[in-house]
């Protein structure tokens, strides 16, 4: 399928759910939905015949730095082998977007992952906690506004 | 009295009275780690595993113990080039095949054309890293079960590859040989020759490995029927590489969104057809590497053919500002699907870098495949899917 007959169908599934669609002028297609609809989304990827996205590539916490973070979902199928890119924005004081886990198990390290280094939280994860930075780090390393802690447990950090 | 036990009580151990003193034995589960300093995690990772008896419950991997903030340093160099030896490192044990999709990926973005010879030559490369890496494999593999002298042979075969290396950029482990735009060097004049001599002496050295190793009795006892992962849920994991060709999905990057000049060379994709026991054991997944190192001298043969004469640099500014936007490129690396998803923002330094690094999706199934195996099994299935922690935790 071409990115535009997976928007068109997206649309009279979902409506006001695609929030903005980009597929043309760009290297990768890309439709942007809302947070509160994203597994509702992917399980209609994942399900549906003509789509069948089975496989989750890559999810990846963006920090889009002016109080706006991010999710991006790399999706492909195995069986058609076409492509598509969803984008998520949510606002950084209210970071909140749905786990995926329940659709591709592969998203339970990514979402940990992205919660670890963006501070993203994603409802309904079975076991969301750091997955890289030991549990008492404090604070989210790939926020751009981050700032290196001058301690770690009472240690200095060298630089 | 036997016949009023239910099926799942009959095989749990219950409680045994101890003679004597009439009191029960505990029977309850246990966790045991494995790890961080463990033999057999090839690195820095620790496993929580909860076991009962000798019947694996649960798997927990903990890891981050090598996280080094790759995606953090990516974000605060001052070009894109200054990327490259770091992606080294990330699979330190193949670094030709990170560079390679780092530089595929920044030219993408950039919109830039290279030389057919440099092509050619980061094919080369490219295959004779998976060569190197799947001899590491397997060789440790072996190590794992108990089997010494097949790490012996494999690390011998690798010192040719080594060399290889070494007299076309001067390194032997990290190279910083693929640059944007083209390599560092062009290769000697004696390379192809070289190159030719080895997959001369390698093809009879992967039978050699097949009498030792593939077809052991002992070996096939260890890992036939052991860590079955099915292809459905090994897709439902993102798993890649030989993980998934293992588990019967005959899917290669190469093949199916083909890169750089695959296209014109001809091979095959070996996958899991459950020879010794169930499709997607380790077995499999141990086969489909060696199967792999035969296509990977296939293809090295007829790349060093027809390798072009010409360039192997284009003319590139100091500073690359490639124009605002993202994509994701995605190669096929000895451990499976490495991707990079690049963010441009328009100005010399990547916005964001995020790797999919194929040794963090395979090991997330490990849980998967370990649930109801022995403590011993664990050690085979862990070894089967090859992980390099280097990139686990980037």
């Amino acid at each position: 399928m071409i990115p535009q007959e997976i928007l068109d169908s997206l649309k009279s599934q979902f409506g006001d759910a695609i929030v903005e669609a980009k597929l043309e002028g760009v290297i990768d297609p890309f439709i942007k939905i809302a947070p509160e609809k994203v597994k509702d989304v992917c399980y209609f990827l994942r399900d549906q015949e003509k789509m069948s996205f089975d496989t989750l590539n890559l999810l990846t916490g963006m920090d889009y730095t002016g109080g706006k973070l991010g999710v991006v979902y790399h999706l492909s199928s195995t069986k058609l082998q076409h492509k598509i890119v969803l984008k998520v924005e949510v606002p950084a004081d209210n970071a909140h977007v749905q786990s995926v886990e329940s659709v591709w198990k592969t998203a339970n390290w990514h979402e940990r992952e992205a919660y670890d280094m963006i501070g993203l939280i994603f409802d309904g994860h079975p076991d969301l906690r750091r997955i890289l930075m030991p549990d008492d780090w404090e604070g989210h390393p790939l926020r751009k506004d981050y700032k290196v802690p001058e301690f770690y447990n009472g240690m200095k950090v060298p630089y | 009295m036997h016949d009023t036990l239910t099926q799942a009580e009959a095989v749990r151990p219950r409680p045994a009275t101890i003679p004597g003193l009439g009191r029960q034995l505990r029977s309850e589960e246990m966790v045991i780690n494995m790890g961080p300093q463990h033999p057999s995690t090839h690195g820095v990772l620790r496993l929580e595993l909860v076991v009962d008896g000798e019947e694996v419950v649960e798997v927990i991997p903990h890891i981050g113990y090598l996280h080094r903030c790759f995606e953090k340093h990516c974000e605060h160099m001052t070009n894109y080039q200054q990327v490259i030896p770091y992606a080294d490192r990330l699979d330190y044990v193949a670094a030709m095949s990170n560079e390679f999709g780092y530089v595929i990926a920044v030219e993408k973005l950039l919109k830039i054309q290279v030389p057919e010879r440099v092509e050619y030559i980061r094919v080369i490369m490219a295959e004779l890293s998976r060569i190197v890496s799947h001899l590491i494999a397997i060789g440790t593999y072996g190590m794992d079960i108990g089997a010494f002298t097949p790490f012996l042979y494999c690390m011998r075969d690798r010192e040719h590859v080594l060399d290889i290396f070494e007299n076309a950029c001067g390194a032997r482990l990290l190279y910083n040989y693929m640059w944007v735009g083209g390599l560092s060097h062009d290769v000697p004049p004696d390379f192809q020759e070289k190159v030719r001599a080895f997959c001369k002496y390698f093809r009879p050295s992967i039978k050699e490995l097949n009498d030792l190793l593939s077809y052991n009795k002992i070996f096939i006892e260890r890992t036939a029927n052991v860590g079955v992962l099915p292809g459905e849920v090994a897709i439902n994991y993102a798993v890649s590489g030989p993980t998934l060709r293992g588990s019967g999905v005959k899917w290669d990057i190469r093949k199916n969104d083909p890169y750089s000049v695959y296209p014109k060379l001809d091979f095959e994709i070996p996958f899991g057809k459950g020879e010794k026991g169930t499709v997607g054991d380790c077995w499999d997944r141990y086969m489909v590497r060696v199967h792999e190192m035969e296509q990977s001298v296939k293809i090295i043969e007829q790349a060093v053919e027809q390798l072009p004469a010409g360039d192997v640099q284009v003319a590139i500014p100091k500073r690359i500002r490639p124009a605002a936007g993202d994509l994701y490129v995605r190669t096929e690396t000895p451990k499976g699907e490495l991707g990079y998803y690049i963010v441009s923002d328009g100005t010399a330094t990547p916005f964001r870098v995020k790797v999919k690094a194929p040794c963090f999706v395979n090991l997330s199934a490990l849980p998967a495949m370990c649930r109801g195996a022995m403590i011993a099994d664990v050690v085979a299935i862990l070894g089967s899917i090859d992980i390099v922690l280097g990139e686990v935790d980037r």
